[in-house]
């Protein structure tokens, strides 16, 4: 059978084996710090062709189809475009803060990658507070997005960057209530921990309606976090333009793009660890020999059928729904979704106590 | 009841925006209902309306004679100057001193279609093409001598 | 009308004076918009116009009462037919000609295909204000079989030039009333798409509901027409209050409202639509055999005077005013067009709300940039 793990523990015990120690922990960093960054292009890639046929297919239209075939190399051809482009600095601004503003919005989004489990014991840091480790990193790309509409001097810019400080703050406490519920239900920080204890099935079917109501909130928020629409107030293009990336062109205008593209994903990564089992399979009570097929299925691949059903699913949002005003938008979060969530997290609790759960 | 007021409230909201989804994700998977035109794939089996107004052409027959006898009609209907009429006196075999055109200037990058020219021709020497496709690299291809070289006028048009 | 140094000099602390346009995705052409924000708040909007002006008006003046006609289309592209009707009326006026009946139904048939493309446009549009930019490319699919019946009979897509003094340059395509048909058909198919989708969607209502509120004193003192004063209340159908080319013999209801917000307007004009395939569909089956074109001279020279018509375009009232000093060419002509005074409200409207208002309350003006501009 297919499994990530062996490929990893060979390579492991080949390098222990031929360095000392020190030189084989580094050449693995070093190895780490290229599949991340081999698998960045690859998402980004991947995703901005899937959004962009997601879109043509939902408005009756075909989509790239031309580099390629089907259009596979479209996104390819658009990122050597973006590098050829370039980059234009505003007269006025603040080149420092102008040209580090989409790398730490990129950094942030590398970060987050690390407690993520892509296939069963494949995870770059297994840290025992990973979900903690992920809201409070998540929350540091605000910085980033209020640094691109500072420094660029443009009022368009501005405003987005604000809008967009105001909506990740708010919605964060949403986000970070409903991946509580499942922290409840385990009783573990560690993602490791989490995805085992669903073992005998997902917390979305395991957990009643409350946990339900936590996905379908974790969603919305999230939705809200990367900035996309119904909630893309940031960059409201009809509104500001571009929003905070209104005079970014060329490389650093692609660095943000990717970023977002990145966040969705990985945002969309971890629900699906939280809710459907990260990369375990389908299990179904006691029916051992649908569960026994189910296990064939490498765990690479359950990971990323479950993320990429999630990604599709924000996509068909943003293709559906008009977008909110400002202050709907923290109305929805102060008045729907936060006090929901709350009651949610008593509920949850209570039924974690009383061991209601399956 | 404020409080169910706030569960219809919800209710309604999210049922709205399900119905929205319902209709986008039909869409979605059924590929049937796209209508994207694969036009520079498609130029062969696309076909315009007859009376589509493209371009105005002088319609020459197999004797490489036309209908125009160079009564500037046209011109005068022609709201933004487009068309330019060149006469010359031709000499009939009887001796007799006969009008007729030297050369027919169309602008076509100031033509409108506005199809006015058409419908003052009162010999039907000019009519609209359907061509669409007028990019050209060079702004002088665009004016155009529409009577082909060394063409006459039909006999028996006046 | 303020200079834009002028407004910077005139803003208070903590005021953002922003340039709206004139490029900018949701102005949808070449309007410029002075706005002075508070926050996310208006304070102030000033519309600044020029940047597409032709001296249409002026250019009318040199051709004749033949060829000014086409120029018309270039106005309200969306409603190109109206606006041709509306001059040609005019000129019939002037020359005291009766247009044939056949000529008379088919300008007014297609007059609703014009409305209704018009409608479907500012629909998908309006949507992409919003942010939802799927509608677009629905409503742009029935657009598109209005297009192709013009392309068939008018021979172009946008700018038709199908009517002549007189009556018409040709007449209809033997494929016309079929199409037609299969059109409407289609329509009311796909109508319930939008209620789904753009209507009854929670987050398209909160955005537009008691959002741009013109009462209907103010509509009346701006000077607002078309859908946007029946939003709010004012009964201002040219085809009901003095109907022309037949519209009084067709059975069709002035939609009208009563709140005045820009939800109000949606409604109005997806309302309309479907008041169009009514008239649609009570002339396609009855359209008069005979000429199409009333016997005219070749140079039409109108006796001295001044002539004045209105029409009801898809965005309101289009007045054509023309003085004749009995020559070739008019004296002078004046239109009178539906959207600039719409803009003119834009300010009253938006004033202390937020900039996302203020695209749906834009949006609902329904705004050609080159009607406002001639």
């Amino acid at each position: 059978m297919f499994s990530l793990e062996g490929i990893t523990n060979t390579i492991q015990n080949w390098l222990y084996s031929t360095f000392d120690p020190t030189f084989a922990l580094l050449i693995e960093c070093a190895i780490v710090i290229l599949l991340a960054i081999g698998l960045f292009a690859a998402l980004g890639l991947v995703l901005v062709l899937m959004e962009r046929k997601v879109a043509a297919h939902i408005q009756i239209r075909l989509g790239p189809n031309r580099v390629g075939p089907g259009g596979m190399f479209q996104t390819v051809a658009d990122t050597i475009k973006l590098i050829l482009k370039e980059g234009l600095v505003p007269d006025l601004a603040d080149k420092f803060l102008f040209n580090l503003a989409p790398f730490v919005v990129m950094i942030v989004a590398m970060l987050l990658l690390a407690p993520i489990a892509f296939a069963k014991n494949f995870q770059i840091w297994d840290i025992n507070i990973g979900v903690l480790y992920v809201s409070a990193v998540s929350s540091l790309s605000v910085i980033g997005i209020l640094m691109a509409g500072w420094a660029s001097n443009n009022k368009y810019s501005l405003l987005g960057a604000m809008r967009s400080g105001a909506q990740i703050v708010s919605y964060e406490l949403s986000a970070g209530l409903s991946v509580l519920t499942v922290v409840v239900l385990t009783g573990s920080l560690q993602i490791s921990d989490i995805i085992a204890s669903q073992a005998d099935g997902w917390w979305l079917f395991k957990g009643h309606i409350p946990v339900i109501i936590a996905f379908v909130i974790f969603i919305i928020a999230v939705t809200a976090e990367t900035n996309r629409a119904p909630f893309d107030l940031a960059e409201a293009e009809s509104e500001l333009t571009a929003g905070f990336h209104t005079e970014y062109s060329g490389m650093r205008f692609a660095l943000f793009f990717l970023a977002e593209y990145i966040n969705i994903f990985i945002v969309c990564a971890i629900g699906a660890t939280l809710f459907l089992g990260g990369w375990m399979p389908l299990h179904i009570g006691h029916w051992e020999g649908f569960n026994h097929i189910m296990d064939y299925i490498p765990s690479s691949i359950w990971f990323m059928g479950k993320t990429f059903f999630l990604i599709f699913l924000i996509m068909w949002f943003r293709w559906t729904f008009p977008r909110l005003r400002v202050d709907q938008l923290l109305n929805l979060e102060w008045k729907y979704l936060l006090p929901i969530s709350m009651l949610n997290i008593i509920l949850v609790t209570v039924i974690a106590i009383l061991g209601w759960h399956f | 009841m404020f409080l169910k007021d706030y569960i219809s409230e919800v209710y309604t909201g999210v049922s709205s925006l399900l119905k929205g989804m319902r209709k986008t994700g039909y869409y979605f998977f059924h590929p049937k209902e796209i209508i994207t035109e694969q036009y520079p794939d498609n130029r062969d089996t696309l076909k315009l309306a007859e009376r589509f107004r493209g371009e105005v052409v002088m319609p020459h027959d197999e004797n490489n004679e036309h209908a125009c006898t160079g009564c500037t009609a046209c011109e005068l209907a022609c709201p933004n100057g487009t068309i330019k009429i060149i006469t010359k006196f031709d000499i009939s075999p009887e001796g007799k001193k006969k009008k007729a055109i030297d050369t027919f200037v169309y602008h076509l990058e100031l033509c409108t279609m506005c199809n006015l020219c058409i419908e003052s021709c009162p010999s039907d020497a000019i009519v609209m093409a359907q061509n669409f496709e007028h990019s050209v690299y060079d702004r002088s291809k665009l004016t155009k001598k529409l009577n082909k070289p060394d063409s006459k006028i039909r006999e028996g048009i006046e | 009308m303020y200079t834009e140094t002028q407004v910077i000099k005139e803003t208070k602390e903590g005021e953002l004076v922003i340039n709206m346009g004139p490029q900018h995705p949701a102005t949808h052409g070449v309007l410029h918009l002075v706005i002075t924000l508070d926050g996310e708040t208006i304070k102030k909007i000033e519309p600044h116009l020029g940047y597409i002006h032709r001296s249409i008006e002026k250019m009318s003046e040199s051709l004749n009462y033949r060829q000014f006609i086409y120029v018309t289309s270039r106005m309200d592209y969306l409603s190109a037919h109206i606006n041709n009707l509306a001059c040609a009326m005019n000129v019939e006026k002037a020359m005291q000609i009766e247009v044939p009946k056949r000529a008379s139904v088919i300008r007014v048939l297609m007059s609703e295909l014009t409305r209704i493309a018009s409608h479907e446009l500012w629909l998908g549009a309006m949507a992409m204000d919003l942010g939802a930019f799927t509608p677009f490319f629905y409503t742009f699919r029935e657009r598109e079989l209005i297009t192709d019946i013009m392309e068939e009979t008018c021979g172009a897509r946008l700018t038709m030039n199908y009517i002549v003094p007189g009556g018409l340059m040709y007449d209809l395509h033997p494929d016309f009333q079929q199409k037609v048909k299969a059109f409407v058909k289609q329509f009311k198919q796909k109508v319930t798409e939008f209620e789904d989708l753009v209507t009854n969607n929670v987050i398209f209502q909160a955005r537009t509901k008691g959002v741009g509120i013109l009462s209907r004193e103010d509509a009346i003192s701006y000077g607002c027409s078309g859908p946007v004063a029946r939003a709010s209340g004012v009964s201002c159908d040219i085809r009901k209050i003095y109907p022309y080319e037949g519209y009084d013999t067709v059975e069709f209801d002035e939609v009208l409202d009563t709140a005045g917000d820009s939800f109000a307007r949606y409604i109005i004009r997806v309302k309309e639509m479907n008041q169009s395939i009514r008239i649609i569909e009570q002339l396609i089956d009855n359209i008069p055999e005979g000429d199409t074109q009333a016997k005219m001279k070749a140079v039409i020279k109108p006796p001295k005077g001044e002539f004045y018509t209105r029409v009801e375009t898809a965005r309101g009232e289009l007045g054509v005013y023309i003085v004749s000093e009995g020559g070739m060419t008019p004296y002078r002509v004046k239109y009178r067009s539906p959207g600039f005074s719409n803009l003119s409200a834009l300010d009253h409207m938006a004033r202390g709300s937020k900039i996302g208002d203020l695209m749906a309350t834009m949006g609902t003006l329904d705004l050609v940039i080159p009607d406002i501009d001639r």
